[in-house]
């Protein structure tokens, strides 16, 4: 009873990730020192980055929310078993999608009915780009992997084509993006905040939700049965291509949110780089947090404060920001290889 | 616009030619039945390697050697995660990517936009001095005729020679090649390893030839991915895959030119025709492979199988 109680499962799962850790950390202190910086100012500048004001905390809540939502749609994707690498396009088609419903702009409606439709359009985008991949697994015999990168290079063509082309800005087409959105239109943002209220709690409601589909429900236990053997979940007269379809347009729909909140909420405009790479560095949360979705919240939190703390580090130390991505590499490279000692060992 | 169409078409043969040495040396590693997926982030590492090491010595050879051992090196991290602690192939190369990429911009930042070396173009005497195909074949830079080399060598050594039946099966049955008193984690580790050097000379031939210099960003960012998806696209086979590569340089060439003929569509448009073309293809295969009769010739033609254990680790007894 008690070795399965969540408490306990948390604490062993902490116990385990301390090797990680240190391995982690050791290795990102030495290269710094060997390049002669010292981690402790790093750490220093990026805290004063990010933590010391509330608007700094918000700005780092904006970074949190994207990634929380994709890492959130790649749970669903790992537990069947499939490697979603398609996020990134299924980003970007919610983006585009929730631009479109934004751009027909209805002055009958009122502006906050415009939004949630626009929002829930993001996840119809991103959910039937992600079905396209799903359709293409299973009916074409195209790898998820294969499949997901090449569409994830036709999404970007598609947003290029309609910021470069339709919707270009009056007068001259530029890499900016779209005109920007009538200002009823932005989710409303107190002052002195970076991250809009209603995104934030969308976040967290579907981590919540993320959290209780996939281990208090029984569709959740058949996915989960799906990606650990098709096989024999077919035995039991589950569908593995048909879950497997499933997890991914949930996975896309979160990840279509994701894009649609980026859109309304931070940039007010369509930009062609309206994913920022959200999706793949949910892919290394995910797979930092083991597949498991209790660490997610706090490891997309960690990667959030490199991310915005790394900001400042080229003013205050003259430190090339993409340090905050060397760490998240190394973290994950650490857990990676401290699970493959752990298995060689087991034997 | 006016281009004569041999100048066109040398551009795109010289422009082609890092993406054949990468979408060449990937074909390797995973006929192999590796799948190096830290392919873009390798690039771009060793892209900045070359080119530092090269400004600082003064000689690209030095740089393009030192790329090559960049990408070795990260092909070697992705064999011990892997290979020999049975970590996902996939997991690590995508892990490893960012990491590379990251890095190459962090050591690479006090570098940036910086004078260095870059290789000069050597016209093959005689040869070069032919109509069409001189200028086309004959006057570029070392690093373009070793692309050119490189194709029907690794063509040979595939399908020609014992060794490259040995690394093909490897590829396909690890268990039987076991049984027949080859090791395979061996011929893996070599294969990639050796797949990790081209991948590192083409980042090299980025930053010391195609497009000389270093910066943030460099210009070969995401020809990784396009490297690994002509794999696919040319169906695990040498000679398709560089056709693939070729294609994808024409395409991205004729952008410019098309511009002008279909001016409606914009540029960007024309960069990512090949990759619905590659999963066209590759539905095409998939459906055809039950079909008989006079389809199946043409689909043999475009068709090309994964080695049946691409990216399983095998677990040595």
């Amino acid at each position: 009873m008690k070795s399965n109680s969540i408490y306990f499962r948390a604490g062993s799962a902490t116990l385990q990730s301390i090797p990680i850790l240190v391995l982690a950390a050791a290795s990102v202190s030495l290269f710094l020192f060997a390049l002669d910086f010292s981690p402790f100012a790093i750490i220093r500048a990026m805290a004063a980055g990010s933590l010391t004001s509330w608007l700094k905390f918000s700005q780092l809540l904006s970074i949190w929310v994207p990634l929380l939502l994709c890492s959130c749609g790649l749970l669903f994707t790992f537990k069947a078993g499939l490697w979603n690498i398609g996020i990134e396009g299924q980003v970007v088609m919610g983006a585009i999608a929730a631009t479109t419903i934004l751009r027909l702009n209805p002055t009958s409606l009122p502006p906050v009915f415009t939004i949630i439709v626009a929002m829930l359009a993001a996840c119809v985008g991103g959910s039937l780009w992600g079905l396209l991949v799903g359709i293409l697994k299973n009916r074409g015999g195209v790898n998820e992997i294969f499949g997901g990168l090449g569409l994830n290079f036709v999404a970007q063509g598609i947003i290029l084509y309609l910021i470069f082309g339709p919707w270009k800005r009056a007068g001259i087409a530029s890499m900016s993006g779209t005109d920007i959105f009538a200002r009823d239109l932005w989710l409303p943002m107190p002052v002195g905040w970076r991250v809009a209220p209603a995104a934030l709690v969308t976040a967290v409601c579907a981590f919540a939700l993320t959290w209780l589909l996939l281990s208090h429900t029984r569709f959740g236990l058949r996915v989960k049965a799906v990606g650990l053997n098709p096989e024999v979940s077919r035995l039991f007269h589950i569908n593995p291509d048909r879950y497997g379809l499933f997890a991914i347009m949930v996975g896309g729909a979160l990840a279509g949110l994701a894009g649609g909140l980026q859109v309304t909420g931070v940039y007010h405009r369509l930009i062609p780089a309206i994913s920022s790479g959200y999706g793949y560095l949910g892919l290394l949360v995910v797979m930092l947090a083991n597949y498991k979705s209790l660490p997610v919240p706090l490891i997309t939190l960690f990667f959030a404060w490199l991310a915005a703390g790394s900001i400042q580090l080229p003013i205050m130390l003259q430190i090339d920001s993409s340090l905050s991505g060397v760490i998240q590499g190394a973290c994950v490279l650490s857990a990676l290889l401290v699970h493959g000692l752990r298995k060689q060992r087991k034997g | 616009m006016d281009i004569s169409p041999g100048i066109f078409l040398a551009g795109i043969v010289a422009s082609a030619a890092p993406l054949v040495l990468a979408a060449l040396g990937e074909t390797l590693t995973e006929k192999a039945g590796v799948i190096n997926l830290s392919l873009d982030g390798a690039i771009l590492l060793s892209a900045m390697t070359g080119f530092v090491v090269a400004a600082r010595t003064g000689s690209p050879a030095v740089g393009f050697i030192s790329a090559a051992g960049t990408g070795m090196l990260v092909a070697l991290i992705l064999v011990v995660v892997s290979i020999y602690l049975g970590q996902s192939q996939v997991a690590v190369g995508f892990a490893l990517t960012f990491l590379c990429r990251d890095l190459a911009y962090f050591l690479g930042a006090p570098f940036a936009r910086t004078a260095g070396p870059q290789l000069s173009i050597v016209p093959v005497p005689i040869l070069s001095d032919l109509p069409v195909i001189g200028p086309l074949f004959f006057q570029h830079s070392l690093i373009v005729y070793t692309s050119f080399a490189a194709i029907p060598l690794l063509w040979f050594f595939m399908y020609r020679t014992p060794q490259g039946l040995i690394l093909r099966c490897v590829g396909e049955n690890p268990e039987g090649c076991w049984a027949r008193g080859i090791r395979p984690r061996k011929i893996q580790t070599m294969y990639t390893l050796l797949g990790g050097a081209l991948i590192g000379l083409s980042g090299a031939a980025f930053s010391l030839a195609i497009k000389p210099g270093w910066g943030r960003p460099q210009g070969c960012e995401g020809m990784g991915w396009i490297a690994l998806a002509l794999v696919i696209f040319g169906g695990w086979h040498p000679l398709r895959v560089a056709f693939g590569a070729y294609l994808f340089g024409f395409l991205q060439m004729g952008g410019i030119l098309l511009q002008d003929v279909f001016p409606a569509i914009p540029a960007p448009i024309f960069q990512v025709a090949p990759f619905p073309l590659m999963i066209f293809t590759l539905v095409l295969v998939h459906l055809g492979r039950n079909n008989t009769g006079r389809k199946r010739l043409l689909l043999r033609l475009l068709s090309g199988d994964p080695p049946d254990a691409l990216g399983k680790n095998y677990r040595q007894a």
